[in-house]
């Protein structure tokens, strides 16, 4: 293989756990940190005799989910066992799809969806002792609150080619789920979680190499380090002439190693058949008129809207048409200023988010009213922009309203003929060599007086009026 | 006293009781003496006062619940050794409805393991006796139940029926056992076997308990995702003729070899009382019926393997400490389970396996819509279906132990309707060498009126006399 280029090929599990207001197939509230194995019931235990029903909100939410990604819904959909003995799985099977999902086929940006079905998570465990995990465990205690939790697991298509690419559409998607309002879809606490399938190949081949499951990364950094440093490994085997191993991997983000969780000969055989507890579920017009009628705006038409509405650039547009939290602190942003011209409104929310790194605006110090006072403050002169970015460090570091900070740090424009062309002069006066080049018509040194210029007035002068201001002083055309 | 009092039917006790003639605390010490001086094993459990019971249809009767019914801080133990001693935090909705009639809980009821046997042998808890013979076997798996109704040690119990468990016991133990339409009872707290088969039903004393006893016990349940509403009221049966009735025999099937001589006079005789009553008979083929045994024992132990994989040592029942998770699990079933239930796990492991399943679950689901359509062609023109309940009477204890295909065979007529979910109730004919023999009538989905109507009829003429049976007073 040495010599080829080689693409990674990376396709996506993404398990989103759905915000109903109770468990996939008993009537038990979803837990949020309560005490544990409160949230239980005979049904979430699995205790004997005990029977599931479905949730008809989460078959709701599915139907949500498969409209806003394009997919094609099945008419009539079943659930199927997925047996496995594990201690967080009380019943021995995972109630699951199999070949009849509530979704099938779709696309989300320039992915292609394989399919959405429903399924219950399973419980949590916590292992007592130094390895963490059930092997080699002092002990091992389940906490059932969060079994049964309803979840549509989402697959995609193996399109994706690169850790860059996978950070960016799993944010379009969370966005998107976010923005159906079907879950809390946040990854730290695990309503959002993705495995990924990855393989590499020579660049342009159609066949697909031996592939690698990376599970559970529980942060969008995490998982595009993870996929990097996974990418890595298998090329440097490639590259050394030996083969990927087919295995379920584990990405450890603190010492970036990757340990094999189990190969393909450990894999499960999980027996699926038809969930006979549970008869098919059929997807009536009623259904799809409902769902269809509460899809709020996707992104692709925020997307579009900004552009066609707003004339923001299509960066602006996608940048927070796909990270919806943005979106909504923009749309805040020029609702609170009016008079804002929308694309400065963007480069002004841009550039707080570029200060922020993985904090939301919204999160932030930064309130929406004093980005859009600060900008307008710009727009309007009072302030140039290298005096608004000294606001903005402010702002982010400590809060508070703009104009205060411009006062209490005499951050003012100095600007126009009268406060501007002393200081010019003054400039001049200071150092008559350059002037002299100056008036030969040398504009080189011309920067040496701006710069002056700048440091007499803190930066509160804009440069492109000191500079017409020099011309004018010295009578150059 | 105790002799008026045994001779009352639970329909007539319950009457009595009603007209104030008789006190429910009176029924039920009476019963509750002889449940608890049960020598025949057919109690797991036996209440030590009347609980409080509500006023209701079913007047304070008491029930005998199958062991395997989930009942609130009472043992339900389902024969099994990995659930000795385990008592559910609720109640399985078939026994709230009986108990929200007002029959109170009697005791609960040996059963094979899971309900997996025809002999009630496959019970932890020991083998169940045949009152009305102590050698032998009072069928299975709901031999608890049928062996305490027999024996008057209980006015009627709950049983349950995956491939036979309630008609066949009803006909080995001489008295009446119905089959609902499956999802016509509420499976919520019944531990399950095969979830697509497994149905709660009636055996009582007579045709009149059963419809009494069936009446209080159907109903839709929210927890319950395949269960029914019942299109229409339970009667209580009065017909007397059966005129303008055509009753079908599957000639291939009751032909067979395997079926005894005294069970085919029995079964001969009943059929001449039929017609004696109005009655035509006319033959019929049900044409999957071989397979029908076939495909019954791949989907059944394929639900169970599934069905059974919450017994893991985990939350409750046996679990017995080994060194890692996985030897815990095993040791826990190796030690749990029965030799049966084993059996059918490990066959319905492999059914299910990757590249097995078309093979066998896949190609068993088939037989059993064909099953389902040949049963409903017959119904086209036949009002029901009748075969003997079981093709023996009832067989020694130990006797077909050591061949599970032989056990397997003694379902043989009752599979069919198991498959096909339709309703079935078993009633005496008769005896043959003094042993019961079990008269099977099936009918079509929601037909248990005119199923209850005809045994009714048939129950009335034939006049078998169940009292023999009784232990002694």
């Amino acid at each position: 293989m040495a010599g080829h280029e080689l693409e990674p090929v990376i396709g996506l599990e993404i398990h989103v756990q759905l915000r109903t207001a109770t468990k996939m197939f008993c009537g038990c509230a979803l837990g949020f940190g309560e005490p544990p194995n409160t949230r239980t019931c005979p049904v979430c235990l699995g205790l004997p005799g005990a029977l599931p029903v479905a949730n008809a909100e989460a078959i709701h939410y599915g139907l949500m989910i498969g409209m806003a990604l394009d997919s094609e819904l099945a008419p009539v959909s079943t659930f199927h066992r997925k047996n496995y003995f594990y201690p967080d799985l009380p019943k021995g099977y995972q109630i699951s799809q199999f070949d009849l999902p509530l979704c099938s086929g779709g696309k989300l940006g320039e992915v292609n969806i394989h399919r959405v079905h429903l399924e219950e998570d399973a419980a949590k465990l916590n292992h007592a002792g130094a390895s963490g995990r059930i092997e080699g465990a002092d002990s091992s205690i389940v906490d059932f609150n969060r079994g049964g939790t309803p979840l549509a697991e989402i697959v995609t298509e193996p399109e994706l080619r690169s850790a860059e690419q996978v950070g960016e559409w799993l944010r379009l998607l969370r966005t998107t789920l976010r923005t159906l309002g079907v879950s809390d879809v946040n990854m730290e606490e695990g309503s959002l979680r993705c495995d990924a399938n990855i393989s590499l190949r020579p660049t342009g081949s159609d066949q697909l190499g031996t592939k690698t499951e990376l599970k559970n990364m529980n942060s969008f950094r995490f998982i595009e380090r993870g996929i990097r440093a996974e990418v890595e490994r298998q090329r440097a085997l490639i590259e050394e002439g030996e083969s990927v191993t087919q295995e379920t991997l584990h990405f450890d983000p603190k010492t970036e190693s990757i340990t094999s969780l189990r190969s393909k000969e450990e894999a499960h055989d999980y027996r699926y058949f038809p969930e006979p507890d549970l008869p098919p579920v059929v997807i009536t017009e009623a259904m799809l008129a409902r769902a269809a009628a509460e899809l709020p705006e996707l992104p692709a038409a925020r997307e579009q809207r900004y552009i066609d509405e707003l004339s923001l650039s299509p960066e602006s547009a996608r940048l927070f048409a796909w990270r919806a939290e943005l979106a909504d602190y923009f749309d805040a942003v020029r609702a609170s200023e009016a008079s804002l011209e929308p694309q400065q409104a963007a480069n002004w929310v841009t550039e707080l988010q570029g200060r922020l790194g993985d904090q939301e605006a919204v999160d932030s110090n930064v309130t929406a009213a004093s980005l859009a006072k600060l900008a307008s403050m710009v727009a309007s002169a009072t302030i140039n922009q290298g005096g608004a970015k000294q606001v903005l460090d402010q702002l982010v570091e400590h809060g508070g309203e703009p104009e205060a900070i411009v006062a209490a740090e005499g951050l003012e424009a100095v600007g126009g003929a009268d406060e501007l062309a002393p200081i010019v002069a003054e400039a001049l006066d200071a150092n008559p060599e350059l002037t002299e080049r100056l008036r030969g018509g040398d504009m080189k040194p011309i920067g040496v007086i701006v710069g002056e210029v700048m440091k007499q007035t803190r930066g509160r002068a804009d440069g492109k009026e000191v500079t017409a201001l020099v011309r004018q002083q010295l009578g150059l055309s | 006293m105790p002799e008026e009092l045994q001779a009352l039917s639970a329909a007539d006790a319950a009457a009595a009781i009603a007209k104030g003639d008789l006190g429910r605390g009176e029924l039920f010490e009476h019963y509750r003496a002889r449940a608890a001086s049960d020598e025949l094993n057919a109690f797991t459990w036996v209440a030590e006062s009347m609980p409080e019971s509500v006023d209701g249809p079913l007047g304070g009767v008491p029930i005998a619940v199958k062991d395997l019914f989930c009942t609130e801080g009472i043992p339900s133990q389902a024969g099994s050794k990995i659930l000795a001693g385990y008592c559910p935090p609720y109640t399985a909705t078939a026994v709230a409805n009986l108990e929200a009639a007002g029959a109170p809980i009697l005791g609960k009821t040996n059963q094979d393991e899971f309900a997996m046997g025809s002999s009630n042998e496959n019970s932890a808890y020991g083998p169940v006796q045949n009152p009305w013979d102590r050698s032998r076997v009072p069928g299975g798996s709901s031999g608890g139940s049928a062996a305490a109704v027999a024996a008057g040690l209980a006015p009627w119990a709950l049983g349950t029926d995956t491939g036979g468990s309630i008609r066949q016991p009803a006909a080995l133990c001489g008295i009446v056992g119905l089959k609902p339409t499956y999802g016509a009872v509420s499976r919520y707290g019944m531990i399950a076997f095969a979830s697509s088969l497994d149905s709660a039903g009636p055996l009582t004393r007579n045709v009149t308990d059963a419809a009494l006893f069936y009446r209080n016990l159907i109903g839709r349940d929210s927890a319950d995702a395949t269960s029914v509403s019942f299109p229409e009221p339970i009667a209580l049966p009065t017909s007397e003729r059966l005129d303008g009735i055509t009753l079908a025999v599957p000639a291939a099937l009751v032909d067979g070899d395997g079926i005894e001589a005294g069970v085919r006079d029995s079964f001969e005789a009943a059929l001449e009382t039929a017609r004696g009553l109005g009655a035509t008979v006319v033959s019929c083929e049900i044409p999957s019926a071989p397979y029908a045994l076939s495909a019954y024992y791949v989907i059944a132990p394929a639900e169970a393997s599934s069905n059974l994989a919450r017994f893991d040592g985990v939350r409750y029942g046996l679990r017995v400490d080994a060194t890692n998770l996985d030897a815990m699990y095993t040791e826990t079933r190796h030690d749990g389970f029965g030799d049966e239930v084993k059996r059918r796990i490990l066959i319905g492991t492999y059914a299910l396996s990757s590249g097995y399943y078309d093979a066998y679950y896949g190609r068993a689901q088939r037989v059993r819509t064909v099953v389902a359509s040949e049963l409903s062609a017959i119904f086209q023109t036949a009002d029901f279906i009748v075969t003997p309940t079981s093709p023996t009477v009832a067989f020694g204890l130990g006797e077909r132990t050591a061949d599970p295909l032989a056990m397997y065979l003694s379902d043989l007529f009752t599979i069919p309707m198991s498959l096909a979910g339709t309703p079935a109730i078993s009633i005496p004919s008769g005896l043959s060498d003094g042993l019961p023999v079990g008269l099977q009538i099936c009918g079509p989905a929601f037909s248990e009126n005119r199923i209850l109507g005809a045994a009714h009829a048939l129950e009335r003429a034939i006049g078998f006399d169940g009292s023999s049976a009784w232990s002694a007073l």
